[in-house]
């Protein structure tokens, strides 16, 4: 097994002079296995590895050229080229003062221990059972007519980097999920519900949890009808929620900011939400599906309070989103794989979770409508503008209660407005796959349209 | 002048067999050399040349209804076989005995005639980005901020089976696209705007990306003085080219085989029935040369086709990949695709488009009293299992007594496929296609779409406005 830092420093080591260089090197291992009418339908085993290479070409006080590689392989050769190409691309970028990789910035990296080696130790076979018994579980339910999916799935990811500004950081995760999408109902009172499971080993994942969480979602939609436009009180879901948090998180880019498209830009200190809403990005909270001790940058990963009691505290950056904005890094760097370059962007968030469980959050808001899922949240909202329209799926609320079930309608409105309505932030924090964690949300004052 | 081939037929055969040594009814090799090379302006500054390079293979070995699966970015013999073992781990009869594998001759990878772009000077890839950029800030003050993306990728693919079947293609895609954001009193807005072909550089000789630009800052300028857009439902007219996403979402995916098999459409056992206004005659062509979803053989080796899904309202036939192909005993209809080496292939669309009508564009405009315009969709999304559907507006307006108005901001429209596709009451003749990205299962292909000017009779939109 080739070892990851010791490639980064190799590619580190060829910058010439007046050149800097950042490696990023990643390997993963993954499993797959979908479970279809007792059977192994697909069962994928695979290993990846790759490198980005930047390179960063002085330019007299104009600043610098930062040029960028990548390749899909370990292989020294293919490395070799990546680094030629890298120093290539660099000639044709403008001059930047601003560019630079990231220097070590004295701030301690959390002790974090994301590596569960259950994931690698358990035989293929007990995995495969895993899905089968997953399957097996949602099927049982005689309101369920098809099991569109049912996986299994783990990774193990290990990075490594260097550069030579200084910075040497190695670390790696595990990853295991349980997932299941039911239908349950025939014709057109079809209706859909997925159910799962995450944890960082074999050990914690629930297949009991996932199973009826499928089952729940899909049985409690039968008879749905569409319901008239009305203004309602939205109840989210943990799950929908978390992925709103995630689309604020893009306006809470520093990157964004200053590039001018964020609704954010210009509004610290300035209250932007209600003050019963908290949001802070922690990665170093080992609970976080994301959580990681060092940036995609190498800088240790820091709890950074964004919105407190609903006044705008500050953005997240990475090293030039920081020297543009006159700041310093807040050790958010984040990059899609080897194949990416670094941005400013969250891994972590979480709200201060308010005193009331779903249930609580559902009587106090006597009337309204509690959204299961969403669809459309990448067409429908937008985060420059803060347009937010998105298509729901879910539950009336009546007399503080669940009560019949919705589809074909949309909730409407922005994500300014959103954040000035919020009602209650509920004390059920779900660490979910993603960004962000999920919790109750009830919004006040949305337009549901409908029939 | 043919390429030398990814890996050699020698090679192949020996792998194929290995594959197979443990059992099993099919083995393939899909092997991939991707090369891609983007570049991005933004904030007035070239920020990001990138250029990347992906190699290597996947092996599927299917035994009755399972399929196992490994990929390895080491193409040689060893590599493959240790990939070949470890996909063959699902066969667990055993004792499948030596299947001599024999594939036939190469057969030459069709010409394209395409500039292709790792040959093309980077200075001449920037200058397109330089030329967008100033077009859309010099459309108005307003313009706060530019980002223009370029990119390009060459795919060479090569399949082979123990079906005696071997293929190679050789896929040329450029893009490049405009995002805007214009300020105004009412805060910011957004435009967008692309051009994405499967071909070479040749296609910057014809498509001015100055004018990408400007439509991406209209966009943006336009939206400005946007009022909400309503709620309820209304009339809605898409203009041509708009979005063809509306079939790709109302009924493209629930005609994909694998959601058939599994009863998880609802066009399942609708073959032969009307499911769609008499006025709609739906295509899914991967044959059409040069449009975003093309290729000659798909991600299986299999020749791409023009499959008619939906004639004069009736639905024809679903699409099919090799697997799903297999159980009903019919032939793939070249739907076969993946994302790359790293995944399995699945039931995918190539360019969905709905065939021209007769009618006028703006006559068919002039006869809706109050509606909504859709210039431009953004993106959509389907549950497949229960036909509801939604997709974007990236540019709308009011239509009132027959007359395009005020524009609306941004939302979603909502509906259930086979619902909207019998409330077409009036197709034009101003057909054009466009490119997207469609994912599904966690992979992205490219795509196109194509619609002339249409008019749905109601659909649920997802305004502010009461």
């Amino acid at each position: 097994m080739i070892d990851l830092v010791a490639l980064a420093e190799r590619v580190v080591a060829r910058a010439k002079a007046g050149e800097e260089i950042e490696a990023y090197v990643a390997r993963g291992h993954d499993v797959e296995v979908r479970a279809y009418e007792g059977e192994i339908e697909s069962l994928s085993s695979a290993t990846t590895g790759g490198i980005g290479v930047r390179v960063l070409v002085a330019n007299g006080s104009e600043g610098a050229r930062l040029g960028f590689a990548w390749a899909g392989s370990l292989d020294e050769e293919v490395v070799d080229s990546a680094v030629a190409e890298a120093r290539d691309n660099a000639m044709f970028a403008t001059p930047d003062p601003d560019v630079g990789f990231a220097t070590p910035d004295g701030i301690a990296t959390a002790e974090l221990d994301l590596w569960d080696p259950s994931v690698a130790d358990v035989a293929t076979d007990d995995k495969v059972a895993l899905a089968l018994e997953l399957e097996r579980q949602v099927r049982a339910d005689p309101r369920i007519r098809q099991v569109s999916s049912a996986d299994y799935g783990d990774e193990r990811i290990e990075v490594a980097l260097a550069s030579t500004t200084g910075v040497r950081a190695f670390s790696r995760r595990t990853a295991a999920f349980l997932s299941a999408s039911a239908i349950a109902g025939e014709g057109t009172d079809s209706h859909t519900g997925t159910g799962f499971s995450v944890a960082r080993g074999f050990a914690g994942l629930d297949a009991d949890r996932a199973a009826q969480d499928a089952v729940l979602r899909s049985t409690r939609m039968l008879g749905a009808i569409k319901p008239a436009s009305d203004r309602v009180t939205v109840v989210f879901d943990p799950r929908v929620v978390s992925t709103l948090l995630s689309v604020i998180s893009s306006a809470l880019s520093g990157e964004a900011v200053v590039k001018g498209r964020s609704f954010f830009a210009g509004r610290v200190g300035e209250k932007v939400a209600t003050g019963s809403f908290t949001l802070v990005d922690d990665p170093t909270d080992p609970r976080a599906f994301a959580a990681a001790a060092h940036d995609a940058e190498g800088l240790a990963c820091r709890r950074n309070v964004l919105i407190d009691s609903g006044v705008l505290q500050g953005f997240l950056y990475d090293t030039v989103s920081a020297r543009r904005a006159g700041s310093t890094s807040t050790g958010s760097a984040v990059r899609g794989g080897y194949a990416g370059t670094p941005g400013a962007g969250c891994r972590a968030l979480v709200l201060q979770p308010g005193h009331h469980d779903q249930q609580a959050v559902l009587a106090a808001v006597g009337e309204g409508v509690y959204v299961q899922s969403v669809t459309g949240v990448h067409s429908g909202v937008n985060p420059v503008s803060g347009d937010f329209s998105v298509g729901i799926e879910g539950l009336m609320v009546r007399d503080g209660e669940l009560a019949e079930p919705v589809r074909e309608v949309t909730v409407a409105s922005t994500l300014q407005r959103m954040l000035q309505s919020v009602l209650h932030v509920g004390s059920d924090i779900e660490w979910l796959p993603g960004i962000a964690a999920g919790q109750t949300l009830a919004i006040g004052d949305m337009q549901l349209s409908g029939s | 002048m043919t390429a030398p081939p990814l890996i050699d037929s020698d090679v192949l055969e020996r792998v194929l067999s290995a594959s197979l040594a443990k059992g099993g009814d099919m083995a393939e090799v899909f092997a991939e050399d991707r090369q891609i090379s983007s570049a991005i302006l933004d904030d007035r500054r070239i920020e990001e040349l990138s250029s990347g390079r992906e190699r290597g293979a996947g092996i599927r070995v299917v035994i009755g209804e399972t399929t196992g699966f490994a990929h390895t970015a080491d193409l040689t013999e060893s590599g493959l076989l240790a990939a070949a073992e470890a996909a063959a781990a699902v066969a667990r009869r055993g004792g499948g005995g030596t299947e001599i594998v024999a594939l036939p001759p190469r057969r030459p990878v069709p010409e394209r005639n395409a500039v292709v772009p790792s040959q093309v000077e980077k200075t001449a890839k920037l200058e397109l980005l330089s030329r967008a950029d100033d077009a859309a800030r010099s459309a108005g003050h307003a313009i706060t901020q530019v980002q223009v993306g370029y990119g390009d990728s060459r795919r060479r693919v090569l399949i082979a089976s123990t079906e005696g079947l071997l293929s190679e293609d050789d896929q040329i895609r450029t893009r490049l696209n405009v995002g805007c954001v214009a300020t105004g009193d009412t805060g910011m807005q957004t435009g967008f705007e692309s051009v994405a072909r499967t071909e070479g550089f040749e296609l910057f000789g014809r498509v001015a990306v100055e004018e990408i630009a400007r439509i991406a800052a209209a966009r943006a300028i336009g939206k400005l003085d946007a009022r909400p857009a309503p709620s309820g439902e209304l009339p809605v007219v898409l203009a041509g080219g708009s979005g063809g996403i509306l079939f790709h979402e109302a009924c493209g995916h629930g005609l994909e085989a694998d959601h058939i098999v599994k009863d998880a459409s609802v066009y399942v056992g609708q073959v032969g029935q009307q499911v769609a206004s008499p006025l709609v005659t739906l295509v899914d062509d991967g044959t059409v040369s040069g449009e975003w979803g093309n290729y000659a053989v798909d991600d299986e080796g299999k020749s791409a086709g023009r499959n008619v899904l939906i004639e004069n309202g009736v639905l024809t036939d679903y699409m099919w990949d090799w697997l799903r192909g297999r159980r009903e005993g019919r032939p793939s209809s070249g739907n076969g695709r993946r994302q790359s080496y790293q995944h399995l292939p699945m039931v995918r669309m190539t360019n969905t488009f709905l065939l021209a009508g007769t009618e006028d564009p703006d006559e068919l405009i002039a006869q809706t009293p109050r509606g909504v315009y859709v210039a431009k969709l953004g993106g959509g999304q389907v549950n497949t299992a229960t036909g509801d559907f939604v997709f974007g507006t990236s540019e709308a307006y009011l239509i009132e007594d027959g007359k395009i108005t005020a524009p609306l901001r941004d939302s979603n429209l909502i509906g259930n496929g086979p619902e909207v596709l019998r409330r077409i009451d009036a197709v034009a003749d101003d057909f054009a296609m466009m490119p997207g990205t469609c994912g599904k299962d966690g992979q992205s292909v490219p795509v196109g779409c194509g619609q002339a000017t249409l008019r749905i009779g109601g659909i649920t939109i997802g305004g502010t406005a009461a």
